[in-house]
């Protein structure tokens, strides 16, 4: 089972983690980033199977393209921006976290915006 | 799963902070200043790249052009 390499891993990194902090805590925390990418791109293949899942699902049930790409990509975003915010709020610069943060959340406002629209379009034309 | 560039990364710095140490006693205090910046560089240009390949796989899995 991956969860059992996956907590492993992630239990010796704090442990070297916690060696190397009072040392050298700028590589200490190059080893976080390392851990985290690390567990992410094991669960990959995880990731890409569910979303071929849901792509199938969203072709038969011929639901609009649009909706499940801006989904993903919002999604993706929201990850990315997570990533970035905690491994800031690791470093001790709460500051840099919260804007990165806010910069994710205008971007996913933005392509949240279109899938609006097409609501309010839905919602008009079965407006007698 | 590269684990090992775990433990690469983790005994670098380990071997960084004892070469400090030394170079501290024995009085050299800037370069030990010094390794310490090479010791983060070379760990640094290790990081970017796993960081540009989970970007990387972030994009094509989510279509983020």
């Amino acid at each position: 089972m991956e969860i059992f390499q996956v907590v492993g891993l992630g239990l010796i990194a704090a442990v070297l983690v916690v060696i190397l902090k009072e040392e050298k805590p700028e590589i200490a925390l190059q080893v976080t980033v390392v851990v985290g990418v690390i567990i992410f791109l094991f669960m990959l293949g995880k990731i890409n199977s569910v979303l071929t899942v849901l792509k199938n699902l969203a072709r038969k049930a011929n639901i609009d393209l649009l909706f499940l790409t801006t989904l993903l990509k919002i999604v993706g975003i929201a990850y990315i921006a997570e990533f970035g915010a905690q491994v800031c709020r690791d470093a001790g610069s709460n500051a840099i976290a919260s804007k990165i943060e806010f910069a994710g959340k205008v971007l996913i406002m933005i392509l949240a915006v279109p899938i609006v629209f097409s609501i309010l379009e839905l919602v008009l034309q079965i407006m007698p | 799963m590269d684990v090992d560039l775990i433990f690469k990364i983790a005994g670098l710095g380990i071997l960084i902070s004892i070469i400090d140490k030394v170079l501290i006693q024995s009085g050299r205090d800037e370069q030990a200043q010094m390794t310490t910046l090479v010791g983060v560089v070379v760990v640094l240009l290790v990081v970017i790249q796993l960081i540009s390949r989970l970007f990387e796989s972030v994009r094509t899995m989510f279509q983020l052009y």
